[in-house]
């Protein structure tokens, strides 16, 4: 028998702060898919928003951080498609060509969680049942960095009693982008209206992602629109984590 | 960062329900037709690789080709000229026609006039000019600059054109269906075609090892600019350079369905040279400005890889920005994606520092961008230098920070969030409907609150209750 993989769990901020849940379904997806996990306490964020902001020393101080706390592993795994772009960018912030090759090391071993759980560990899930109607919006980090567009279909299509609807659009970006949201609210609200009227269209009790940066801005507008769509991370779902309160239902 | 120009000119497009109308139709059918078109091109993907290709190799070798162009041009009896910038290039086209005392100068659109400011030019030096594209002909009616690069009317309903048409064409339309209005343009159009001393057109692609310049229209209205009047004047960015037909063959392949989903135009022409004795038509003269304005420079820097750029205009047809705030609101010659990257080189960064940044770098542009490239990368560049150049606003440049001297210090930040958790609590437990300085998001979207205690918190706590 071979040794299990060592895995670090990188949370992500917005999961730490909002909904740790996430990170907890991370957690346990991975040990039931055969890792042994740990989580590093030296992470805090991946350095996305100094990045996409223009501000590269920051970014780089903070890859350096995420280098040093997890090149130890086999695996780095966070629940979201765009912090592990942004890690697996981190070579170019690096001018030194020792960091550098650590950031490579580094960038060819992250992974964001389903298609980790697919493609890495061939792990299929086993006994997970939900009983609704759900939808499924591609991250477009997730998309069209890693390439994550099969795997959480080909995930959930193992969940018994969970049908899924197709979503007019799914790879039509919601309108987050991070701090776009807040520079540019009113382009950033009109975009994501079309994503909730499309996700409304659908009809379905719940919509699935797999980062919690769109999840909270299509959840945020659904519910601010009274639509009664409730919101999970595709992990949570997985991990047989979706039987309590939404993203936004009181804890 | 933000500039109240900007914002304004976005929010004012937002609030025109016509025009995200008139932007859904356009970009929706070319969206569609792309995906049609790429779908039944098997050997798509491949076709843009070498089309990158073609033209890095020719920005590596800038200099080469344009001097293999201007010598084979100027024995095809076209006489080249060179423009530094803008207000050189404007001037020279002007000065070919104040020399040849024209009156009436037809145009084929091009999308390097809009950019030298030849339209301004022209009517400064007195010169009545002629839109012959039909939705440029629109927007000359309407006063207007292009929306889009390839539809430059796209922000105008047919129900606007027949307004402006009643209103501008003598006799005016028989009826306002789409049929009689272009049956009206056709008749308004055809008359100045034929009086027209000058015809000015744009160029697809120079050619270098003939010396042909090529337009590429489905309306044929560069065909009627270029061959009747006494004389043509092509102007173009000296990126326009390929190093033979076969190269111009390939680009079209990517272009025309990137564009329309057409598999071609319905008119490709290559112009070389004036009329030759014994040819039937064709101007006296033929006249070439190759306008650099920023492109040299762009060679030496990060901004390189925009000179692929063969002005499909696909990365803002599918662009979540652009089409929800059409072209005007970007302020520039070039809008959406491509024009994002260029307007900083062209209008200088501080006229334009929003655009960079008006983006949610999903990156839907550079996949479909049939010369791939990487439009991001090229943005997050341009954000790296506001940044650098202390464009960024103050209020973001502080957060970020401040914020920033957290995360790089886990202790400090994991005590911080346990701190500031509870506090954020109190606006609400499910749901936040407002928060101090939250506005950007709280005005259109409910916020979900955090978590009592981090994810770091309750691991922690867990990690020792396990250990006891």
């Amino acid at each position: 028998m071979t040794t299990p993989p060592a895995v670090g769990l990188f949370v992500t901020c917005l999961v730490d702060a909002m909904r740790p849940q996430i990170g907890f379904a991370t957690l346990k997806l991975l040990e039931q898919a055969g890792c042994r996990v740990d989580v590093p306490r030296a992470q805090t964020c991946c350095g996305q928003p100094a990045g996409n902001s223009g501000d590269r020393k920051a970014a780089a101080a903070l890859a350096k951080q995420v280098i040093a706390a997890f090149e130890k592993f086999d695996y780095l795994v966070a629940p979201s498609g765009s912090c592990v772009g942004q890690i697996r960018s981190y070579p170019a912030l690096m001018d030194n060509p020792g960091w550098r090759r650590r950031a490579e090391d580094l960038a060819a071993k992250s992974f964001e969680i389903l298609s980790f759980l697919h493609d890495v560990m061939g792990w299929r899930p086993n006994g997970v049942r939900l009983d609704a109607t759900a939808t499924y919006h591609d991250s477009c980090s997730g998309l069209r960095e890693l390439g994550v567009e099969a795997q959480p279909r080909a995930l959930l299509e193992s969940v018994e009693g969970l049908e899924m609807r197709p979503l007019n659009g799914a790879n039509v970006c919601c309108g987050f982008g991070g701090t776009f949201c807040v520079k540019y609210p009113e382009i950033s609200t009109a975009i994501v209206s079309e994503k909730s009227a499309n996700i409304a269209a659908t009809g379905a009790d719940l919509l699935l992602a797999g980062d919690l940066g769109c999840l909270m801005n299509m959840a945020g507008r659904l519910h601010r629109e009274g639509a009664a769509t409730r919101c999970f991370h595709t992990a949570e779902v997985l991990a047989g984590m979706a039987d309590g309160p939404a993203i936004g239902e009181d804890t | 960062m933000a500039d109240a120009a900007f914002k304004q000119r976005a929010h004012d497009a937002l609030a025109d329900t016509n025009l995200k109308t008139a932007i859904d139709r356009t970009t929706g059918t070319a969206e569609t037709k792309r995906a049609i078109a790429v779908e039944a091109f098997p050997e798509f993907q491949a076709a843009r690789s070498r089309a990158a290709a073609i033209k890095d190799h020719v920005i590596a070798n800038l200099d080469h080709y344009l001097i293999e162009f201007e010598r084979n041009a100027t024995a095809s009896g076209a006489q080249v000229h060179w423009a530094r910038d803008a207000a050189e290039a404007a001037a020279i086209v002007t000065k070919i026609c104040t020399d040849a005392d024209a009156k009436i100068v037809t145009r084929a659109k091009s999308m390097l006039g809009e950019e030298i400011g030849l339209p301004h030019a022209l009517e400064e030096a007195g010169i009545e000019r002629v839109e012959t594209d039909l939705a440029e002909h629109i927007i000359q009616l309407a006063q207007e600059r292009p929306s889009h690069i390839i539809w430059p009317a796209m922000h105008r309903t047919r129900e606007d054109v027949a307004t402006l048409f009643f209103k501008d064409h003598h006799p005016p339309p028989e009826a306002d269906d789409p049929a009689a209005m272009v049956a009206s343009a056709r008749r308004v159009l055809r008359a100045k075609f034929m009086a027209a001393d000058v015809g000015i057109s744009g160029a697809n692609f120079l050619v270098a090892d003939t010396g042909a310049t090529c337009t590429v229209t489905n309306e044929g209205n560069a065909e009627l600019s270029t061959t009747p009047p006494r004389i043509h004047i092509v102007t173009a960015g000296i990126e326009k350079i390929v190093p033979s037909t076969d190269h111009a063959m390939a680009l079209l392949r990517v272009l025309v369905r990137s564009a329309t989903g057409g598999e071609i135009t319905q008119y490709t022409t290559f112009h070389c040279g004036p009329k030759r004795p014994g040819d039937a038509d064709g101007p006296e003269e033929m006249h070439i400005v190759l306008v650099d304005n920023g492109r040299t420079r762009m060679i030496g820097d990060e901004f390189r890889q925009m000179l692929r750029c063969i002005r499909c205009g696909a990365c803002m047809n599918h662009c979540v920005v652009y089409r929800q705030i059409g072209g005007h609101a970007y302020g520039g010659t070039y809008p959406g994606p491509m024009g994002a990257v260029l307007t900083p080189v062209l209008d200088g960064l501080a006229q334009s520092r929003d655009l960079p940044h008006a983006c949610t770098m999903n990156g839907r542009c550079e996949e479909v961008c049939p010369v791939r490239i990487p439009l991001k990368t090229l943005l997050k560049a341009w954000r790296v230098r506001t940044w650098d150049e202390g464009l960024v606003e103050k209020p973001l440049r502080y957060g970020l920070g401040l914020w920033g001297f957290a995360a790089r210090r886990p202790w400090l930040y994991h005590l911080g969030a346990r701190m500031a958790l509870p506090v954020m609590r109190l606006f609400g437990r499910g749901w936040i409907r407002r928060l101090p300085l939250a506005g950007g998001w709280t005005d259109s979207r409910d916020l979900p609150a955090p978590a009592a205690r981090s994810f770091m918190d309750q691991y922690r706590r867990q990690q020792k209750d396990a250990r006891k």
